[in-house]
C-alpha cells in the first residue's frame, strides 16, 4: 500500500503524518470509517479540494476503503503542539465550548460526540487533537460556506453554523494547543450521548 | 459474454429493415442484457448521470465554448424522462439526431457517431433503458450564449459535419476488423475527442482520429492512427487491449479524460470486442504527414533547461519512472518512447506534472499506483525544464516547453 499512495505523500507525508503546511491534515490513526467517508466525499465532489477531487475521481469504493484502512493503521509520532499565541481568555473560551458547549446559543459540547478525551468515536467521528488551528478553522468555515458537507443529516454543519467567528478562533486555538495522545484510542461505537443525529455516524 | 458478441456480430451482418415495435411490448431478457452491454459501449451513463445524481436521470453540466448544456433524463419516467417514446422515436434520436417532434438535437449528444448503430442494437438499448428505475426529474434548460441558443444553427452544423447512415461492413476486411470499426466509429464515439475539433464544434472528418485538443478541458487526445511517430504503430494488440480494458499497459497508462472512458465504459466490454477495437485502431492509416513542431526555443536556452530538467528528474521522478525513463510497467508507465508525451502539443505532460494522477480503478487493475502532483513543489521554470527533459531525453523527439506554457496550465480546471 505504501507505494500505491505515494501520490498523497507530498501533502500528507509519507506515513500520513502531515506536512509543515498547516492546511494539509494528518491522516494517520484517524478512524478508518471516518477516512473512508472523506475519501468518498472527495471522489463524489461533496467535499471540495480540486487536487484531491481530481486524484480520486475514478477509484472504486473497495480501493478507497483499503486506502482508509491503511492510513488508519499508521502511528507516526505527532509533532509537539505549537505554543499558543492567543490570550488566556481566548483559550479559556475555547476550552469551555469544547467541554461544556454554550447553552445560551444552543451550542452542544464538542466532547459529546468527539469524546471526553477528544479522541473520537468509532466508526465515523474523528479525534480533534493533533490538528492545527488553521486547519480546524478552515474546516469549520468549509461547513459554514458549503464546500464541505458530510452525509445527511450533517450535524457538523449545524454545529459550525452556531459558532461565531470568535468562537471558531477560540476553539481552534484551544484544540491546537493541546498535546495529542501518542496512541489514539477511540470511544466505542454508540458510547457517547450525541446531542444531534449525524449521517456519518449512524446509530 | 461470447454468446452476446456472436449474437451482435450476426445482427451486424444482416441488412435489417426497420420494424416498428410497440412501446409496451415486454422485451426478451437476452435483448435487455445485450442492450445494457451496448449502453456501456456507448458510455451513456457518463453523460446522462450527474455526480451523485440518479443513474440516467441526466442533469450533468457539459461546458462548451458556447455555454453550458445539461444532459437529459433518459429513464422511463413518462413525464420527465423518455417513458412515452417508441422504439422508432428512439432510433430517430440515435440515427438522425432528431427529437420525436422533429426538433434538432445538439451534437454534444454524439448522434454523429451513433448514427452508425444498427436498428437492432438501437432497439436493444431502448429495451434496456425501459427497465431502469424511472426517475422524476425535469430536464434543466441549457444555458447557451446568443446565437448558439438558437437550435436552427444546428442545421448548418449538420450540413457541414453530419453524415447520417448505419454502419456498412467492408466485405474485404475480417469480421473482427468490422466489429472494431463499428464499435470505435459508432457506439464508442472515440472520434468525438480523438479527431481535431474546429471552431464550429464539429469533428473534422478529413483528419479523423489524428488527434485533437479537447476544448474547455485542456487535454490533448492523441492520434490513434497507425503512424509510427504519433500513433499506435508501435503498440502490440495485447498492449492496446490492456490499455483500453485495464487502464494500464506496457506502453503507457490511461490519464485525463480517457480515464473516464475506461472507468465507465471500456472495462466492461468483453475481450473479443476490445480486441476487435484494437485490431481496427492498429489498421487506421494516417492521412497526411503529422504536424510539424512549431515552438522552438533558442538552443542556448534549451540546453540550460535540459540540465536543470535532468537534475529535477533524477530527484523527483526517477524513483518511479526509472533513471532512463524505462518505468516499471504496469505500475509506473515508461516515459522513454512514450508518444503520448512527445506530441506537438505539450499539454498532457505539463498537466501530468502539475496535477499528478491515478489510472482508473478497473476490474483488471483495481488498486492502481498514483503519481503525486508537483504544482506546489515546482516553479514554472522547473516544470518547463523537467517536461522539456522528458520530451527530449532517451531518444524522445518532443519539442522544448516554455515556462509560460507551464504557467498557463496551472489554471486549467481539474474536474
Ligand atoms: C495537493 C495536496 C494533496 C494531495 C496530493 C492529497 N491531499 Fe488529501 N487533503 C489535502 C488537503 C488540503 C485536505 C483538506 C481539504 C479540505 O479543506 O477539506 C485534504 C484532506 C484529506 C482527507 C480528509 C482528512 C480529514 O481529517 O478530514 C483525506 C482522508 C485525504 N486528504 C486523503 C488523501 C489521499 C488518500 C491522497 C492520495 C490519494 C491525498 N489525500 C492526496 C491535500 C492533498
Ligand atoms: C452531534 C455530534 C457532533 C458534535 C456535537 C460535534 N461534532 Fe465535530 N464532527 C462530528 C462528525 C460526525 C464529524 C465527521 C463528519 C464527516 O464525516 O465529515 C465531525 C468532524 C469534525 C471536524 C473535522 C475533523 C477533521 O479531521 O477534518 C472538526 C474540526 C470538528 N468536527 C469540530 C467540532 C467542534 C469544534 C465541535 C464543538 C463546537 C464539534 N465538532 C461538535 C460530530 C460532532
Ligand atoms: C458526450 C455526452 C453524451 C453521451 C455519451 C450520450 N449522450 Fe445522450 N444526450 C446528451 C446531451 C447533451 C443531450 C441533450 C441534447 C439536446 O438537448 O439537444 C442528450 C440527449 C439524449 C436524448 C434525448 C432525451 C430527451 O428527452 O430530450 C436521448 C434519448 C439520449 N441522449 C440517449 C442517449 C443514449 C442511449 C446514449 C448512449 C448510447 C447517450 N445518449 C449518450 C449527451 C450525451
Ligand atoms: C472524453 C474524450 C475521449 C474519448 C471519448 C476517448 N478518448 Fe482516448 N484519449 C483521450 C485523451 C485525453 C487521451 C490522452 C491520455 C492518455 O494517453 O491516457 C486518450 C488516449 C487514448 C489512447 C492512448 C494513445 C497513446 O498514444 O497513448 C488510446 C489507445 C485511446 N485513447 C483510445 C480511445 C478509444 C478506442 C476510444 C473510444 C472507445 C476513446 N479513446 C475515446 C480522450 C478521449
Ligand atoms: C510515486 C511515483 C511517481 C513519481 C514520483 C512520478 N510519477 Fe509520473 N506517473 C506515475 C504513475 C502511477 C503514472 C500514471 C498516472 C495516470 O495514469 O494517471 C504516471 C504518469 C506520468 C506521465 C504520463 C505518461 C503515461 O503514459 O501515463 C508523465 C508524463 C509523468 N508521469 C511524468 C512524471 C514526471 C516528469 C515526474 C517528476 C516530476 C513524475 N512523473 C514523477 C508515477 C510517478
Amino acid at each position: 500500500m505504501a507505494a500505491r499512495v505515494l501520490a498523497c505523500a507530498p501533502c500528507h507525508g509519507a506515513e500520513g503524518e502531515g506536512t509543515s503546511d498547516a492546511y494539509f491534515p494528518r491522516l494517520a490513526g484517524k478512524p478508518a470509517g471516518y477516512l473512508y467517508n472523506q475519501l468518498i466525499a472527495f471522489r463524489d465532489g461533496r467535499r471540495k479540494y480540486p487536487p484531491m477531487n481530481y486524484l480520486l475521481e475514478f477509484q472504486t469504493d473497495d480501493y478507497l476503503k483499503k486506502i482508509a484502512e491503511y492510513f488508519a493503521s499508521l502511528r507516526p509520532a505527532f509533532p509537539p503542539p505549537v505554543p499558543p499565541v492567543d490570550s488566556k481568555e481566548i483559550l479559556a473560551r475555547g476550552e469551555s465550548i469544547v467541554k461544556n458547549g454554550d447553552a445560551q446559543h444552543g451550542i452542544p459540547p464538542c466532547s459529546a460526540c468527539h469524546g471526553q478525551t477528544l479522541g473520537g468515536m468509532e466508526p465515523g467521528i474523528p479525534g480533534l487533537l493533533g490538528l492545527r488551528a488553521a486547519y480546524i478553522s478552515g474546516q469549520l468555515g468549509g461547513w459554514r460556506y458549503g464546500t464541505r458537507t458530510a452525509f445527511a443529516p450533517d450535524c457538523m454543519q449545524i454545529v459550525a453554523g452556531l459558532l461565531t467567528e470568535d468562537d471558531v478562533k477560540a476553539v481552534a486555538a484551544y484544540l491546537s494547543s493541546r498535546p495529542a495522545p501518542a496512541d489514539p484510542s477511540f470511544a466505542p461505537r454508540g458510547s457517547l450521548p450525541m446531542p444531534l443525529e449525524c449521517g456519518s455516524e449512524p446509530h | 459474454m461470447s454468446r452476446i458478441s456472436t449474437g451482435l456480430l450476426a445482427g451486424l451482418m444482416l441488412v435489417l429493415s426497420p420494424i416498428a415495435t410497440s412501446a409496451q411490448q415486454p422485451a426478451d431478457p437476452a435483448v435487455i442484457a445485450k442492450g445494457e452491454y451496448l449502453a456501456r459501449a456507448g458510455d451513456c451513463i457518463a453523460c446522462h448521470t450527474a455526480r451523485e445524481g440518479k443513474t440516467f436521470a441526466g442533469g450533468l453540466p457539459m461546458k462548451t465554448p458556447f455555454g453550458t448544456l445539461y444532459t437529459s433524463n433518459i429513464t422511463p419516467d413518462p413525464q420527465t424522462g423518455i417513458g412515452t417514446w417508441t422504439s422508432d422515436q428512439f432510433y430517430q434520436m440515435m440515427h438522425s439526431g432528431r427529437f420525436p417532434d422533429g426538433g434538432l438535437v445538439y451534437p454534444a449528444m454524439p448522434f454523429a457517431s451513433y448514427t452508425k448503430v444498427t436498428r437492432e442494437d438501437s432497439d436493444a438499448i431502448y429495451a434496456y433503458l425501459r427497465t431502469v428505475t424511472p426517475v422524476k426529474q425535469l430536464n434543466k434548460p441549457h444555458d447557451l450564449t446568443f446565437p448558439f441558443n438558437n437550435r436552427s444553427l444546428i442545421l448548418g452544423w449538420r450540413t457541414l459535419f453530419f453524415r447520417e447512415g448505419e454502419f456498412k461492413p467492408d466485405p474485404t476486411k475480417s469480421a473482427e476488423w468490422n466489429r472494431g470499426n463499428y464499435l470505435v466509429e459508432g457506439l464508442g464515439h472515440c472520434g468525438m475527442c480523438h479527431t481535431p475539433i474546429n471552431a464550429l464544434g464539429g469533428s473534422k472528418q478529413s483528419q479523423a482520429f489524428e488527434g485533437g485538443l479537447i476544448p474547455m478541458q485542456n487535454w490533448y487526445a492523441p492520434s490513434l492512427t497507425s503512424n509510427k511517430e504519433t500513433g499506435l504503430g508501435d503498440w502490440t494488440i495485447e498492449e492496446i487491449v490492456d490499455y483500453l480494458r485495464k487502464g494500464v499497459s506496457a506502453k503507457g497508462a490511461v490519464y485525463g479524460p480517457m480515464a473516464e472512458v475506461v472507468y465507465n465504459s471500456l472495462q466492461y466490454l468483453n475481450d473479443d470486442d476490445v480486441r476487435a477495437m484494437a485490431v481496427y485502431l492498429k489498421g487506421l492509416a494516417q492521412g497526411g504527414p503529422p504536424e510539424k513542431a512549431s515552438t522552438s526555443l533558442p538552443s542556448a536556452e534549451s540546453s540550460l533547461l535540459l540540465s536543470l530538467g535532468k537534475s529535477i528528474y533524477d530527484r523527483d521522478c526517477a524513483s518511479c519512472h526509472g533513471a532512463t525513463g524505462q518505468g516499471m510497467p504496469p505500475d509506473y508507465p515508461p516515459l522513454a518512447g512514450n508518444q503520448s508525451i512527445q506530441m506537438v502539443s505539450s499539454v498532457n505532460p505539463v498537466r501530468m506534472v502539475l496535477n499528478g494522477g491515478y489510472p482508473p480503478g478497473t476490474s483488471g487493475n483495481p488498486t492502481p499506483h498514483g503519481m503525486p502532483p508537483f504544482a506546489q513543489k515546482l516553479s514554472d521554470d522547473e516544470v518547463a525544464a523537467v517536461v522539456t527533459y522528458i520530451r527530449t531525453a532517451w531518444g524522445n523527439r518532443g519539442e522544448p516547453v516554455s515556462a509560460r506554457q507551464a504557467n498557463e496550465l496551472r489554471a486549467a480546471t481539474l474536474n
